[in-house]
This record gives structure tokens, sequence and C-alpha cells, in this order.
């Protein structure tokens, strides 16, 4: 399985094996992964998932829709490389993905 | 201080359609909601988003689901108190009596909630030291335009508010409108609007860019803007209006001693009654075994939590099931001619 390198904005990390389908949100919440809310359940509407993608790995991932840069615009200090990690479906590819979560989701 | 049979928490799908059940069994209910509407999530974060798995309705916006629940429970005449929050709930012998922001009290057997994932409040600026100016020099929304004349305004994020009220603004004030990036999700005929006056130098608009500190002692003076390549700009400003949506906070119910796991209430899948007799949570803010958060389930927690609803506040009379389809006594309650 595809692992998935979670980091908080105090610099802790935790490295998870994510099933292939999930999204990288889901991942996070089934493993208790702090610093990941996702108030919404995953309906790409409360922007309380927010990540922040390493640029390598960002090209990497399918584009935002624009629905998703447009809850962006709310979450919590947006940056070039914020993503919603519900809109991160785990792949093959993804293997070694690393995310750090904002200071805070809202 | 109200009476009543059952008080409900929260006036989005769930919170509405748990009415319908337990009007249709003959009780009373208040509900209480924060927004200024009911609908919750469906009207605050999808009205004009299509849902796709309400049974026999194939597709239907929140907006429209909402007016059609409203429809459905209009028979039972049930209280809404809008714009109000439950601060405290207080146990007294068999009742349960409830505290709001604005004063009132209730009393009721039971309590249901179906708050959703909380209360929505405004998404507040992620500055350092914003706080002491929210109220007087920054704000969320606006309620009276007219102190905002001949000052200099500030505003940020790119929907329809930060749109609408820079356009709006712009004509008594001088308006500088600030988002992170160049898309703006806000109307593009408003934008387009504001691009116009962007040309005649009557607003500014200024894009990728964030906010990054605020200047000033009892009211602001300035703002500095950074830009993604780390550019600031100081932009002279006596208010500062934020419009980064709605999030949810749970708010005082974590205080009520119920049972909970993060942010959910555990409840039995029975009745749906949490760990203390007469409060019951039903929708998003419930959490059981298998738990789906889907409007659906909702309805069904509504449902069962109606009946044990039903038992304690009539301890006298017998419970009998019912269909809505034969039931006389149902008819009558639904306001139906013989």
């Amino acid at each position: 399985m595809p692992k998935i390198t979670y980091i908080d904005s105090s610099g802790n990390q935790k490295t998870i094996e994510v099933e292939i389908g999930l999204t990288v949100m889901e991942g996070a919440i089934q493993n208790n992964v702090t610093g990941i809310d996702a108030d919404c359940g995953g309906g790409m509407s409360c922007a309380t998932c927010h990540v922040y993608v390493k640029e390598e790995w960002l090209n990497k991932l399918p584009k935002a829709e624009d629905a998703e840069q447009d809850m962006i615009d709310m979450a919590f200090q947006p940056q070039k490389n914020s993503r919603l990690s519900c809109q991160i479906t785990v792949t093959e590819n993804l293997d070694g993905l690393t995310v750090t979560t904002p200071e805070k989701q809202n | 201080m109200i009476n009543t049979d059952a008080v409900i928490i929260g006036a989005g799908p769930v919170g509405l359609f748990v009415i319908h059940q337990l009007g249709i069994k003959g009780l009373k209910t208040e509900v209480i909601d924060n927004l200024d509407k009911a609908g919750g999530q469906c009207i605050e974060l999808y009205p004009d988003k299509p849902i796709y798995d309400i049974p026999g309705i194939p597709s239907c916006t929140g907006k429209e689901l909402t007016d059609k629940l409203i429809e459905q429970i209009k028979p039972f005449k049930s209280n809404f108190h809008l714009n109000e929050r439950v601060e405290e709930v207080k146990q007294e012998e068999d009742f349960w009596i409830l505290k709001t922001n604005k004063g009132k009290t209730f009393k009721s057997k039971n309590v249901v909630i179906a708050g959703g994932v909380g209360s929505f409040e405004p998404r507040k600026l992620s500055i350092k030291g914003s706080e002491k100016y929210e109220g007087k020099s920054l704000f969320y929304s606006v309620s009276d335009k007219t102190k905002f004349k001949n000052k200099k305004i500030s505003i940020f994020g790119g929907g329809d508010s930060a749109l609408d009220w820079a356009l709006e603004l712009s004509k008594i004030s001088k308006v500088t409108i600030i988002h992170r990036r160049d898309e703006f999700r806000g109307a593009p005929h408003t934008l387009s609007e504001l691009k116009k006056l962007e040309k005649l130098g009557k607003v500014s608009i200024k894009t990728k860019y964030q906010i990054d500190s605020i200047e000033g002692d009892k009211n602001i003076k300035s703002i500095i803007i950074k830009s993604d390549d780390d550019k600031k700009m100081k932009i002279d400003t006596d208010y500062i209006l934020s419009f980064f949506g709605l999030i949810m906070k749970l708010g005082p119910i974590a205080e009520w001693g119920l049972n909970m796991d993060k942010k959910v209430i555990n409840v039995n899948t029975n009745n749906f009654q949490t760990n203390k007799k007469g409060i019951f949570a039903i929708g998003d803010i419930c959490s059981y075994p298998g738990k789906l958060k889907l409007i659906l389930s909702g309805f069904h927690e509504g449902a069962l939590a109606s009946v044990e609803c039903f038992k304690r506040a009539r301890p006298n009379e017998k419970y009998r099931f019912e269909f809505t389809t034969s039931s006389k006594q149902i008819h009558e309650r639904l306001g139906l001619k013989k």
C-alpha cells in the first residue's frame, strides 16, 4: 500500500499506509492523524482538510478543480501549494507523498 | 418560560423532519437555530448544488429540499427561534431547562439535538491581534453601511459577499479589494463591473495578495498585504471587511455533560438517546457504529427518536404505531379535510 506522510505544523510526522482509492483525508481520519478536521466529511464544502503539498509532489497530482480552489480561498492561510486532502485520491504513484497540515484548520 | 413537548436544536433538514415525526404523534415543538434561516448546511453550504440521494427525489438542490421540508411541517405550527443559540442546559427533575443567548428559557421533557457539525460562525482573520479590532474597525458582516462613508475600506475575499460589498461601498468610500488569486468565485458580472470601476480609478483590486499584518492602536490605521513572492504593500485603512465564509463550531454543546467522541455525540441506535435521558442526538452530530452522515440517515434517526420523545412527553398514553396513509388521527394533525 502507498505510504503517505503527514507532518503537522510543529514538525511531528506520521507515515501511514493508505489503501489505494481512499483519499489523503480519509487516510488521516481513519488513522487518527491530527491536524485534519474534515468537518463536512469530504464534500468539498468546508476547507478543514486543508494541506500543503511539497512542490515536487504538487505536479504529480491531478490539478485542483475550480470548486476546490474556491474552497481553498476560505482555508486558513492558503499558499500556492494548498490542496484539500479530501480531493487527493491515493494511487500507486503517490507512494511517498508528503503533506503538511496548517497551524489550524479554521 | 416556554413549555413544550420537545425542543429541537438545529433547523437543518434533519431538525425540520423531526418536527414532522413529533408532530404526527401530536407533540408540540420549538426549534432554535443560530442562523437567520432554516436549512442548515443545505442552505449555507450548497443551496444551489443538487442532492441525488433523497429517496424518491432523483435530484433537488439544498434550497429546494429545505423549502419542501418547511412546507411539509407547516401543519404542526412549530415555533422557530432563529439567530439564537442554546447556551445552557440544566436538569430539573424530569425536565430539561434550556437558556438561549437572547435570554429565552425553555422547559421540556425532550431535547433533540440536530446540530449538524455545530453552529455556523464567520471565519475569522488569521492575524494575531486582529480580535481587538473586531466590531470596531474589523467586521465579518455589514449591518450599517453608513459608517463606511468617506472612509478607506479594505475588503478581503473572492466570493459574492466580497464583490457585492466592494461594488456597493465604492459609491461612498475608497475601496480596496484583496484576494489571494486572480480568479474570483463571485458572480462574473459583479467582477466586470468592479474592473470597469478600477479603470476609472474608483476602486483598487489587489490579487495574489493576502493579509500580513495590521497596524493601529485603538482603531486600524493601515494594513500590510503580502504577495506569494513575499512582496509587501502598505494600504491605509480605516475599516477591514473580511468575507471568508462560515465555519462550523460545536459551541456550548460540548459542555452539557454528554458522552462525546471528538465532535460527535454518542447515542444508542434504539432511540438515539444520549447518555442523558431525554436528550437525543440525530443527524451529522450523532455517532454510533456504522454511522453515515447522510440526510436520509438523519431522517431515520429522527423517526426513531420521536417515539421515545412521545413516551416521555405522554407517559400516561400508549404509543401506537400508525401509517400516515391510513391514520385518521394523523390526517387531522396534518389538517387534511375529511
